[in-house]
C-alpha cells in the first residue's frame, strides 16, 4: 500500500559539502519499506521545479517511527530540498518501487556516491536475517563516501577511493575483497560502475541485483517516462524497479551508456 | 451540497472532473490513494492495434511549470486491454473510457471496433493529436480533411459516445473541431500536449531522445483555456477541456470558458489525490457562491 503522508523534519544534517540527510518522523505508524524502495519527495517554493524528486529510503526506524534520506545536491529540486529545516514539514509518497530480495548467504553490497544510501537498510535487512555482507563503498575521494559510520555494525565495510583517500586506491571493481566468494551481489551507483559489477556478476553466475535510477515523473507507473529497456521490453524504474535481476538487463549491459 | 453532475453525449458524469489518458494508467495505479468512484471519468491509456513499446528512454524532461515528454505510446495494444486490463478495471464505478490511438485509418477503425464490443465502456477519445509518433497520431489532427476522414470512418464502426482530442498544434482549432463535428464526433476534448523542445546546454544536446516532445503542466494552461473558449463557441456539441488542470479554480475556469467536463493530467503525477481535491473544491466554489448546479456556470463566459 503506497500513502501520501507529511512527515515532520526531525533532524537535518549536513555531511560535506555535497551531501545532507534527513531523519523524517511519521505522524503515526510506518507501514513497511523493503530495502531499496523509495519516496517521490515534494519540492515547495521553487518556480523551476514542478515534480516531485525520488530519493532512496536509507535507513528506517520502526520504533520510532522515522526514516532517513541522504540526499546529493545535483540540480534545482536537491539544492531546494537542502534549504529544508528541521521542525518543517515534507511530504511523501511512498514507499515506491520494487525492492532487494535480501537474498544470499554471503553476500556482497556494493554502493558508489549516492548510491550507497539504500545500502543501510538493506544491510540492516541482511542482519536481521542473520546473514553479515561484505560492504564495499566507492567514491571518488573519501568526502564522497559520506556516512560511512553508520554501515560498520551491519558487516564488513571496506573502501576503495579513485584518489586513495580511503581504502584502497582504484575503482570498487578493482578492490582486492570485489572478487572474493560472494552468493548475491547487490549494487547502486553511477551506471558505468553498476554495469561494470553486473557483467563480473553474469560472467561468474553470481545472482546480482541493480538499482537504477531513472528520470521520473509519476513513481507510480503511470507517465512510462522512466523506462528501462530490458528483456522483457520497456519496464517502469519506478514500478517494476527500481531494482532489477541483472539477468534481466543484458541490453542495458551491453549498451555503452 | 451542489449538483455537480454533467454530460458528455450520452455519458452521464457524477461530476465534471476526469482523469487525462496517459497520465493515470489504468486508474489502478491511484486506487491506494483515492476513491477511484468519486471520479467523473477515467480516460485510461492510448491504446493502438498492437502493442508499442514507445521511444527510448529519455523520455521526459521537466521544464519550468511544465514537463515535455516523448513516451509514444507505450501500451500493451487493444487485445490485451480486451482480454486481460478491462476485466480488472470494468466494475469500478465510474465511467472508463478508452483513449483510441493508430498510425492508420484501418487501426483506429479496429481498436475501436473492438472497444465497442466491451459493455462497460461508453465512450472513446479518439486521439488524432498524439505529437510522439512518427506515423499518425497529430498527423490526422492538424488537417481539416484527414480530421474529418478518420472520424467519418470510426464513426461508421463505433456506436457509442465518440469524443475526439484535438491537438493544440494548428494554426486554427476551431476548423479542426468543426471539421470532426460535422464528421460525426459526439464530444470534443482538448487540448493535448504542445509540441516542445528543450537542450541540455552542458551536454550540448537535446533532453528528450527524440529532439520534440509534448509539453504539458501548469505552463499550458492559458493556451487551453482560450482554444477551449474558442471552441464552445463554434461547435454544438459538449467540449472537454483540458491542460494544465491543478486545482478547482484551474477547472473552472474551463468550465467557465466552456468546457462540459475537465481532465486532469500531469498534476496527478505531482499529487496522486489532485482529482479528488478537485471535486471537493468544485463542491465547495458552488456553496461559497451559491450555485445549485454546476452547469449554471458552464459557458457564462
Amino acid at each position: 500500500m503506497k500513502h501520501i503522508t507529511d512527515f515532520v523534519i526531525e533532524k537535518r544534517e549536513q555531511l560535506g559539502e555535497h551531501y545532507f540527510s534527513l531523519v523524517l518522523r511519521h505522524p503515526g505508524k510506518l507501514p513497511p519499506i523493503a530495502a531499496g524502495q523509495f519516496v517521490e519527495v515534494e519540492v515547495k517554493n521553487c518556480r523551476e521545479v514542478l515534480l516531485r524528486r525520488p530519493i532512496s529510503i536509507h535507513d528506517v526506524d520502526e520504533e520510532r517511527n522515522t526514516l532517513t534520506l541522504l540526499i546529493q545536491v545535483v540540480g534545482k529540486g536537491t539544492r531546494q530540498l537542502s534549504t529544508l529545516k528541521e521542525g518543517e514539514v515534507l511530504n511523501l509518497v511512498y514507499p515506491l518501487g520494487h525492492g532487494f530480495a535480501v537474498e544470499g548467504s554471503r553476500p556482497l553490497l556494493v554502493g558508489g556516491g549516492a548510491g550507497i544510501a539504500p545500502l543501510l537498510h538493506l544491510a540492516k535487512c541482511y542482519k536481521r536475517k542473520g546473514v553479515v555482507p561484505v560492504i564495499l563503498l566507492g567514491g571518488r575521494t573519501k568526502e564522497l563516501i559520506p556516512v560511512r559510520e553508520a554501515f560498520e555494525p551491519y558487516g564488513e565495510v571496506v573502501y576503495a577511493t579513485e584518489d586513495g583517500s580511503l581504502g584502497e586506491k582504484g575503482l570498487v571493481t578493482h578492490h582486492s575483497r570485489f572478487a572474493d566468494v560472494y552468493d548475491h551481489i547487490c549494487t547502486c551507483g553511477p551506471t558505468p560502475m553498476m554495469k561494470a559489477v553486473g557483467r563480473y556478476a553474469v560472467e561468474k553466475g553470481i545472482p546480482c541485483e541493480v538499482s537504477l535510477e531513472n528520470m521520473m515523473a509519476c513513481g507510480i507507473g503511470a507517465c512510462l517516462c522512466c523506462v528501462c529497456d530490458t528483456d522483457e521490453g520497456h519496464k517502469c524504474v519506478c514500478k517494476e524497479g527500481p531494482v532489477f535481476d541483472v539477468r534481466k538487463l543484458t541490453k542495458w549491459l551491453d549498451a555503452a551508456r | 451540497m451542489a449538483k455537480l453532475e454533467t454530460k458528455i453525449h450520452n455519458i452521464v458524469l457524477k461530476n465534471p472532473v476526469m482523469t487525462a489518458s496517459g497520465t493515470f494508467g489504468y486508474g489502478e495505479e491511484f486506487a491506494d490513494f483515492i476513491d477511484l468512484s468519486r471520479l467523473g471519468g477515467i480516460v485510461v491509456k492510448g491504446t493502438t492495434g498492437e502493442r508499442r513499446q514507445g521511444n527510448p528512454y529519455p523520455r521526459m524532461a521537466e521544464t519550468p511549470s511544465g514537463m515535455l515528454n516523448a513516451v509514444g505510446l507505450q501500451n500493451v495494444g487493444v487485445e490485451t486491454f480486451c482480454r486481460e486490463v478491462y476485466s480488472r478495471i470494468k466494475d469500478i464505478d465510474t465511467n472508463i473510457l478508452v483513449n483510441v490511438s493508430g498510425s492508420s485509418i484501418e487501426e483506429y477503425c479496429r481498436v475501436a471496433e473492438m472497444i465497442d464490443e466491451l459493455e462497460n465502456i461508453p465512450g472513446i477519445e479518439l486521439n488524432i493529436s498524439c505529437p510522439n509518433v512518427k506515423k499518425g497520431g497529430m498527423g490526422f489532427g492538424t488537417n481539416p480533411d484527414m480530421a474529418s476522414q478518420v472520424v467519418e470512418a470510426v464513426r461508421k464502426v463505433y456506436h457509442k459516445t465518440l469524443i475526439v482530442k484535438l491537438t493544440p498544434n494548428v494554426t486554427s482549432v476551431v476548423d479542426i473541431a468543426k471539421a470532426v463535428e460535422q464528421a460525426g464526433a459526439d464530444s470534443v476534448s482538448l487540448i493535448n500536449t504542445l509540441l516542445g523542445m528543450a537542450i541540455d546546454v552542458e551536454r550540448q544536446r537535446p533532453y528528450l531522445s527524440t529532439v520534440t516532445g509534448g509539453l504539458s503542466g501548469p505552463c499550458v494552461k492559458p493556451v487551453a483555456v482560450r482554444m477551449v473558449w474558442q471552441v464552445a463557441h463554434a461547435v454544438q456539441i459538449p467540449v472537454v477541456g483540458l491542460g494544465g488542470i491543478s486545482c478547482a479554480a484551474d477547472a473552472l475556469e474551463f468550465l467557465m470558458a466552456g468546457a462540459k467536463a475537465v481532465q486532469v493530467g500531469t498534476a496527478n503525477f505531482i499529487d496522486p489525490a489532485v482529482t479528488v481535491k478537485i471535486v471537493d473544491g468544485l463542491q465547495d466554489y458552488c456553496q461559497r457562491h451559491k450555485i445549485e448546479d454546476i452547469n449554471e456556470i458552464i459557458g457564462i463566459i
